[in-house]
């Protein structure tokens, strides 16, 4: 059948199982617009902002595991889309980017709204492509499908020039088969070498003191049931990274939260002082390691990930194996268990758990409560008891997101949606808007800081037009609250450009958009409007919650430094010699 | 001290890192010819810092697939991960550092060296002839030379030749390709 360009981009699109795509039009694009409108088939979210566009793809992408789309203009409208698929690139999401192009007689001309975003993005995708010939587009569409979703997931860019959207063609879609064959030089690995497992079972078994370090990696395998049951079988206690949240329930007894930077002080001690470290889909960023030199010291490291360029990148590893995380502990459980799922020194084992409840009783996750003023903490535990620990929670960047982290209690993989690697404000509201799109019988809560929701909160209005309801809590401290943080503690009290005590009144802005807002001032207001946000849903809900302002995130491991000086809930410097384990 | 210290003397705590050594690696990469395959890899290779020394890029005997060869000064442990980043890219098929598998190289080079006297001439062509090179250019007062060969035979003649004055050169880079040989181990990478 001869159709245009633009047809055969949205026929892919159904074909690929699209559901929504997330944009904003402009010239180069208009044709697909077009057939957009003329088919009638795929829901199209009208973003005021074409970053908006691209996290919400990118929160789609990370609620559902499905490929997340975005769509812009070329120039301007693909250049805003950038910080997103640095975003998305940095913490595997998959997202396909489609950005109108020039013409292809005008390409390299310097034309109207011409940037070569093929050359800016390349260090920031996975894979994109620019199409020049009609009978090319339905294949690279499929393939950018095809790449983004399999093996380590990630962002791929495809640009589409005008007059390819405006040409006819009859050529066919092509079959998966056909995507693959067309794709020598990609084979995303997924079996896990037997000889690697082999021995990482005898470990296991052999191991007086071993952690599980569960990254992101787990939860877009899907591997919670298995880590579950390894982790219960060889009574092996379970710390998530940021990224990793969720792929362990965090109320299991085993669940040590998380580690690194903000980590709990159980999970930094038992990673400290373990034999054996299995790290499961995680890839040792400095957040987590601190100074590399002090990362679990005594231990052996099995490493098991997808990405081959992952393993022993930045610490030596004793037992790699490259492998789909799900695939790679089905099989180690089952030669585990061939092995007769023994553990050799369990008296030993039985210490250990014991010295990691005493660390857990010792130093808890816990903050200074008060009845005056609220808690940035106080109102993150009060949603969590509000929504019963189901609801998901997407996140800006800063001390909230750290808060958010630490004191709800995460049950399911994908319920913590957040900016992990790039560390990006602006992320949680449009992450939170494509986060409910995409999960709509879930409850979904946005934990943003003031700074944060200012960096795209033009996408307020977006939730309002489409009738998402997501719950919007600002923790609201008047400040950049993480870099103050920085200044308090490593730069005397500095305070150089944190304040935004200058700010609009978030609760007439959320009325002025036609969304809902209500505001608490004092600690017993929390609970009662977050049960009235509970009660709206047709239309996004603000809480503006006024926090305690100069409120620290602890414990914390200062960048660069090691475990061992880890900075205490109460503000107390350095871990006390005799709570430390092995260590002199 | 807790009770617990008794359990097992500590080993050493602190964590071995990773440094190698830094020298010149030879790295052949097979690619699909697709575009923008250079700029993919000339990116990653600049993104971890380092200057490519030498690039030669040429179609195989299969159409669509060219070799790359490629010469980079880094550290062993950063060229092991660009070689495993050069491996996830999509449009490469193969990719091999040769630095220490044993391999044939080879370069070109064109020099154009002034030889304005008889005596220039006669010494510039007798050197040529030493090296195999071949005079591919003539003017009253230039030679142009080809020769092929190691990069060390290249350096070799180039100081023979500078005193008489060296106007021009261009030299293609390498081109290597791993040596076959009776019992080499097997190759599990799949690329
Ligand atoms: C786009 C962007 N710019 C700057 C930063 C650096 N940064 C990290 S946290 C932070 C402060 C965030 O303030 P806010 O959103 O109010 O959160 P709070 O820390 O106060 O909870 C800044 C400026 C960043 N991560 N992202
Ligand atoms: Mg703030």
């Amino acid at each position: 059948m001869t159709r245009k360009g633009a047809d055969i981009v949205i026929e892919v699109l159904k074909e690929e199982g699209v559901e929504y795509i997330f944009g904003h039009p402009g010239g180069a694009i208009m044709e697909v617009y077009d057939a957009l409108y003329r088919d009638g088939g795929i829901k199209h979210i009208l973003t005021r902002h074409e970053q908006g566009a691209g996290h919400m793809a990118e929160g789609y992408a990370k609620a559902t595991g499905k490929v997340g789309v975005a769509m812009s203009t070329s120039g301007p409208g693909a250049t805003n889309l950038v910080t997103a698929i640095a975003d998305a690139y940095m913490d595997s999401v998959p997202v396909v980017f489609i950005t109108g192009q020039v013409p292809t007689h005008l390409i390299g001309n310097d034309a109207f709204q011409e940037v070569d975003i093929v050359g800016i993005t390349r260090p920031i995708t996975k894979h994109n492509f620019l199409v020049k010939r009609i009978e090319d587009l339905p294949l690279i569409l499929r393939q950018a499908f095809y790449i983004a979703r399999t093996g380590r997931p990630g962002p791929v860019l495809v640009d589409i020039p005008k007059d390819i959207t405006q040409k006819l063609s009859d050529v066919k879609i092509p079959s998966l088969d056909e995507v693959k064959n067309s794709l020598p030089g990609y084979k995303p690995h997924t079996e896990g070498n037997p000889q690697q497992i082999k021995k990482a079972a005898k470990l296991i078994m052999s191991a007086k003191r071993p952690v599980l370090y569960v990254g992101g990696g787990a939860v877009h395998s899907e591997a919670q049931k298995e880590l579950v049951e390894l982790a219960e079988l060889m009574k092996i206690p379970v710390t998530t990274t940021n990224m990793g949240k969720g792929a362990f329930p965090e109320l299991h007894p085993l669940a040590l939260h998380m580690l690194g930077m903000h980590g709990t002080y159980y999970a930094n001690m038992a990673v400290y002082n373990c034999d054996l470290l299995i790290a499961v889909g995680a890839r040792f960023d400095d957040r987590v390691t601190g100074k590399i030199e002090e990362f679990a010291p005594q231990a052996s490291i099995i490493h098991i990930d997808i990405d081959p360029a992952s393993i022993s990148k930045n610490i030596v590893v004793d037992v790699p194996i490259v492998g789909d995380v799900k695939v790679v502990l089905r099989k180690l459980i089952e030669e585990i268990k061939k092995e007769g799922a023994k553990i050799l020194f369990p008296e030993e084992r039985q210490k250990w758990i014991e010295q990691i409840e005493k660390w857990k009783k010792l130093h808890p996750l816990t903050y200074r409560k008060s009845d005056k003023v609220i808690k940035p903490q106080y109102v993150i535990e009060e949603i969590w008891k509000a929504t019963k620990g189901d609801a998901i929670i997407a996140t800006g960047v800063g001390q909230h997101q750290m808060w958010a982290a630490m004191f709800y209690k995460y049950s399911f993989p994908r319920q913590f949606i957040n900016s992990g690697g790039l560390g990006t404000m602006g992320f949680g509201l449009p992450a939170g808007i494509g986060a409910k799109l995409g999960r709509p019988e879930k409850e979904v809560f946005v934990i943003d800081g003031d700074g944060s929701f200012m960096m795209t909160m033009q996408e307020l209005i977006t939730a309002v037009q489409y009738k998402v309801p997501v719950k919007i809590a600002i923790i609201n401290n008047g400040y950049l609250g993480m870099v103050r943080q920085w200044q308090e503690l490593f730069y005397e009290k500095r305070y150089s450009e944190v304040d935004l005590s200058v700010q609009p009144d978030f609760v007439k802005l959320a009325e002025a958009c036609g969304a809902v807002g209500f505001r608490a001032e004092k600690p017993k207001e929390v609970r009662e409007i977050i049960e009235e946000a509970l009660k709206i849903q047709d239309k996004p809900v603000l809480l503006d919650f006024h926090v305690d302002r100069e409120e620290n995130v602890l414990p914390m491991v200062p960048a660069g430094k090691s475990y061992r000086d880890m900075i205490l809930e109460d503000g107390k410097k350095g871990v006390d010699a005799d709570t430390m384990y092995l260590v002199g | 001290m807790s009770e617990l210290n008794s359990i097992e003397a500590p080993t050493p705590m602190i964590r071995e890192t990773k440094k190698g050594s830094v020298r010149k690696h030879i790295i052949t990469v097979l690619v699909r010819n697709e575009l923008g395959v250079l700029a993919r890899i000339a990116t990653l290779i600049a993104g971890k810092g380092y200057n490519i020394e030498g690039l030669s890029v040429g179609e195989t005997h299969e159409k669509g697939i060219s070799r790359m060869t490629i010469e980079v000064i880094g550290d062993d442990v950063v060229i092991d991960q660009v070689v495993k980043q050069l491996r996830k890219l999509i449009d490469t098929l193969k990719v091999r550092d040769l630095t220490d598998t044993p391999h044939v190289e080879r370069e070109l080079a064109l020099i154009k060296i002034h030889t304005s006297t008889p005596r220039a001439r006669d010494e510039v062509l007798r050197i040529t002839e030493i090296f195999r090179g071949r005079i591919v250019d003539v003017s009253q007062s230039t030679y142009t030379v080809e020769i092929t060969g190691t990069e060390d035979k290249i350096n070799a003649f180039v100081e023979l030749v500078k005193p008489f004055g060296i106007m021009e050169m261009a030299r293609t880079g390498k081109v290597a390709l791993k040596r076959e040989m009776a019992n080499t181990e097997e190759d599990t990478s799949w690329k």
